[in-house]
C-alpha cells in the first residue's frame, strides 16, 4: 500500500548524518536543517530522550475502557503498549511484549479479558501486566523447568507510569516526570478543561492513517497560523475564514512546548473581505456558496472565547475541537519519513440525537477525508519528499522574527521557533 | 442508517435476484464511470434528494460506532463536498479505478432493494506505482425513480484499517 515511499525510499547519505555531523545552521531559530526530519540517528535519540524521556504520551480515553477487564492496544511513541483497566477500576499500562519471547500478545485492537495469554507458550498476565502463570514451570516429571530461583514477581511486562486527567489517559517511561497539571502548564490545562471538563464522553469513532512525513511536522503545522488561510482554500473560497478574523497563537510560556492555534468564527457565515486582502488569498470567491449549511452551524456550548481550538500537547496529542466536531490525534512516530495518525473522535454523553448527528456532520471537516484534513497531510508529504530529495537543506522560518514562543499576528512563526528552541535543549542539537 | 452488517441470507428469489442484479451491475458500472473519470460534481447525481452517504472502516461498523471519513446527508451536502473536491482542494493529482464484484441482491420490499458488493479502490499518484488504496464492500439500499435506480443510502465499509494519508475522492 505505501509503495511511493518505497520508490522515493532512498534518503540521501547528507539528509541521514549521524549525530556529531548534525550542526544547527548558523541563523539559529530562523532555520531549521532538513536533518531534523530525515535523520535516523536524530530520530534514534528522539524516541529515547523525548518520547521515552520526561513527557506524558496521551494513551487512551477512560471512555474507550469503562469497565474492569476492558482493554485496548495503543502506543508510546513508536513502541506498542496496551491500556488496561483492572478490577479495582484502577488502569495500567504496560509493553505489548511478552517477557518470555517478546511475541506482541495482544492482538485485538480492544476488548475485554480476565487476563492477558501469550499465544505462543501460553505465559499469562494479569490485568496490570503482573506474571501469573508459566506452564511447566517446575517441567514434567521432575525434569525440565524453571530453575528454583525463577519468581513471576521478576518476570512481569514492562509497565509504565499511568496517569489520568478528566477522562484522558497518559502514560510515562520517566520516575521523575511533573504531575500532569503542572505539565501541562496553566494555559494549556485551562484550554485541555474546555473540552474535558470532566463530563462523560461518548466514543464516535476512529480513523487511522499513515503520513509519509516526519512527526515533528505535524507540530509545526499546528503552530502555524500562516499557512491556515492560504493552504485551506476550502475555507477560503467559501468565505468561511479569512486573514482578519480574531484568532491567537499560544504557546506554553514554561517551555515553548505544548500550543493552541484558536480562532473566533464570526456570527454571519460567510466572510466580507476588503479588497486588499482579497488580493492576498488568490483562491478567494465571491459566487460559491454552500448547497447545505448545518454542517457549519455552530451550538455554543464551551465557555471560550473561540470556536476552534487546535491544541498540541508534547509529544504525541492534538486536542481538536473545530467548532462541535471533537476529537483527540494521537502521533505515533514510525522512523524519521513516517508517521502514524490515530484519530479518535467523540461527543458527550448527554448530547441529544441532534447533536449527536450534527457532530456526524461537521466531521467533514476533520480526518484523513475532512475539507481541510486532507490538505494538512498532502502538504507534509511534499514536505519530507522536497526535503530528502534536494540538495538544499536549509528551512526558513523568518516570519515574525525575533518573537519566540505567542505572536500577536497570525503571520508568524514565533511558536514554531519556541518548540525547536525548546528541542535543541533536550536533544542537545 | 443501516447499522448491522453482519452476514444477511438472502430473501429474494433467484430469478429476481438475477434481473436485479444485472441493473445493479449497470448502475455499479456508471458510477464508478464517474468517478474514474474525475467528474466528481455529477457524483451527487447517483442519490436520491434525501440520500445517505457514508464511508467508514470495519472496526467503526463493527463496535457500532457512528463516525465516518465522509458523512453526508442529502444530495446537496454531496454537492458541497464534490464542489469542495473539484475546484477548491489541494491534493496531488490522481487517478482512481474501482474494481466491483460479488454483487448480492439480499431483499427486495417496499420498493427497496437491498444489496451489497465488493470494491477495490486502485490509486495511481502521479510516477508512482498503482497501489490498492482501500478494499471493501458497499452496503446499499436502492430505490426507483421513472426508470433508473438512485441510492437512497451507500455505506462504504473499508477493510482497510490504515490509509495511505488520505482518501480524497468519494469512493
Amino acid at each position: 500500500m505505501y509503495q511511493s515511499q518505497t520508490v522515493i525510499g532512498q534518503t540521501v547519505a547528507s539528509k541521514d548524518p549521524a549525530l556529531d555531523q548534525c550542526v544547527w545552521p548558523e541563523q539559529g531559530l530562523d532555520a531549521i536543517p532538513d536533518w531534523v526530519y530525515t535523520s535516523q540517528a536524530v530520530y534514534d535519540r528522539e524516541m529515547e530522550r523525548i518520547f521515552q524521556g520526561d513527557t506524558w504520551n496521551y494513551v487512551a480515553l477512560e471512555c474507550e475502557i469503562p469497565n474492569a477487564g476492558d482493554y485496548k492496544r495503543s502506543y508510546v511513541g513508536a513502541i506498542p503498549v496496551v491500556v488496561a483497566r483492572a478490577e479495582d477500576g484502577t488502569v495500567s499500562v504496560f509493553e505489548n511484549r511478552c517477557a518470555h519471547r517478546g511475541a506482541e500478545f495482544c492482538r485485538s485492537s480492544q476488548g475485554n479479558a480476565k487476563e492477558f495469554v501469550c499465544p505462543y507458550h501460553q505465559w499469562s498476565y494479569t490485568l496490570k501486566g503482573d506474571l501469573q502463570g508459566v506452564p511447566f514451570k517446575r517441567g514434567v516429571n521432575k525434569e525440565g523447568g524453571m530453575p528454583r530461583d525463577f519468581r513471576n514477581e521478576d518476570h512481569g511486562l514492562r509497565k509504565l507510569n499511568v496517569t489520568a486527567l478528566n477522562g484522558v489517559i497518559f502514560a510515562s517511561y520517566s520516575d521523575k516526570v511533573e504531575p500532569i497539571e503542572e505539565y501541562l502548564t496553566p494555559e494549556i490545562l485551562e484550554d485541555f478543561k474546555v473540552v474535558f471538563p470532566g463530563k462523560k464522553l461518548k466514543l464516535l469513532g476512529y480513523y487511522r492513517n499513515e503520513l509519509p512525513c516526519n512527526w515533528k511536522m505535524y507540530h509545526e503545522n499546528l503552530k502555524d497560523p500562516y499557512h491556515a488561510t492560504l493552504l485551506h482554500s476550502f475555507l477560503v473560497v467559501f468565505g468561511l475564514l479569512v486573514a482578519g478574523n480574531k484568532s491567537m497563537m499560544f504557546a506554553d510560556s514554561k517551555h515553548g512546548r505544548h500550543g493552541i492555534m484558536g480562532s473566533a468564527k464570526k456570527d454571519e457565515i460567510y466572510a466580507s473581505v476588503s479588497e486588499e486582502t482579497k488580493k492576498e488569498m488568490r483562491s478567494f470567491s465571491d459566487e460559491l456558496r454552500l448547497r447545505d449549511e448545518r454542517f457549519l452551524d455552530f451550538v455554543k456550548e464551551f465557555n471560550s472565547p473561540w470556536s476552534v481550538t487546535m491544541t498540541t500537547i508534547w509529544p504525541n496529542l492534538v486536542v481538536q475541537r473545530e467548532m462541535n466536531t471533537l476529537g483527540v490525534r494521537q502521533i505515533i512516530p514510525n522512523g524519521p519519513n513516517s508517521m502514524i495518525m490515530q484519530w479518535t473522535m467523540f461527543g458527550y454523553e448527554d448530547d441529544t440525537e441532534e447533536m449527536l448527528r450534527h457532530r456526524l456532520r461537521q466531521g467533514n471537516l476533520m480526518g484523513p477525508s475532512g475539507f481541510l484534513g486532507l490538505e494538512d497531510n498532502e502538504a507534509m508529504r511534499f514536505v519530507q519528499e522536497g526535503v530528502r530529495r534536494s540538495s538544499t537543506d536549509v528551512n526558513i522560518i523568518k516570519l515574525d522574527t525575533g518573537t519566540i514562543g505567542t505572536s500577536n499576528t497570525l503571520i508568524s512563526e514565533a511558536a514554531i521557533r519556541a518548540m525547536y528552541q525548546y528541542y535543541r535543549g533536550v536533544m542537545e542539537l | 442508517m443501516k447499522t448491522d452488517y453482519s452476514f444477511q441470507p438472502a430473501r429474494i428469489n433467484a430469478t429476481r435476484a438475477q434481473q436485479l442484479r444485472a441493473e445493479v451491475e449497470a448502475f455499479h458500472n456508471e458510477y464508478c464511470a464517474v468517478l474514474d473519470t474525475n467528474n466528481v460534481e455529477l457524483w451527487p447525481n447517483f442519490f436520491t434528494e434525501d440520500g445517505l452517504y457514508r464511508i467508514t472502516s470495519r472496526e467503526n461498523a463493527d463496535l457500532g460506532l457512528l463516525v465516518g471519513l465522509v458523512y453526508a446527508e442529502g444530495r446537496n451536502m454531496m454537492h458541497d463536498r464534490a464542489v469542495a473536491i473539484g475546484r477548491t482542494q489541494m491534493f496531488a493529482p490522481r487517478h482512481t479505478l474501482h474494481l466491483v464484484s460479488n454483487i448480492r441482491i439480499v431483499d427486495e420490499a417496499n420498493g427497496v432493494i437491498e444489496a451489497e458488493a465488493n470494491f477495490l479502490l486502485v490509486q495511481t499518484l502521479i510516477e508512482g506505482p498503482s497501489t490498492v488504496h482501500l478494499a471493501g464492500k458497499y452496503y446499499d439500499r436502492f430505490v426507483r425513480e421513472g426508470d433508473r435506480l438512485l441510492l437512497k443510502e451507500r455505506q462504504v465499509i473499508h477493510d482497510t484499517e490504515i490509509l495511505a494519508t488520505d482518501l480524497v475522492y468519494p469512493v
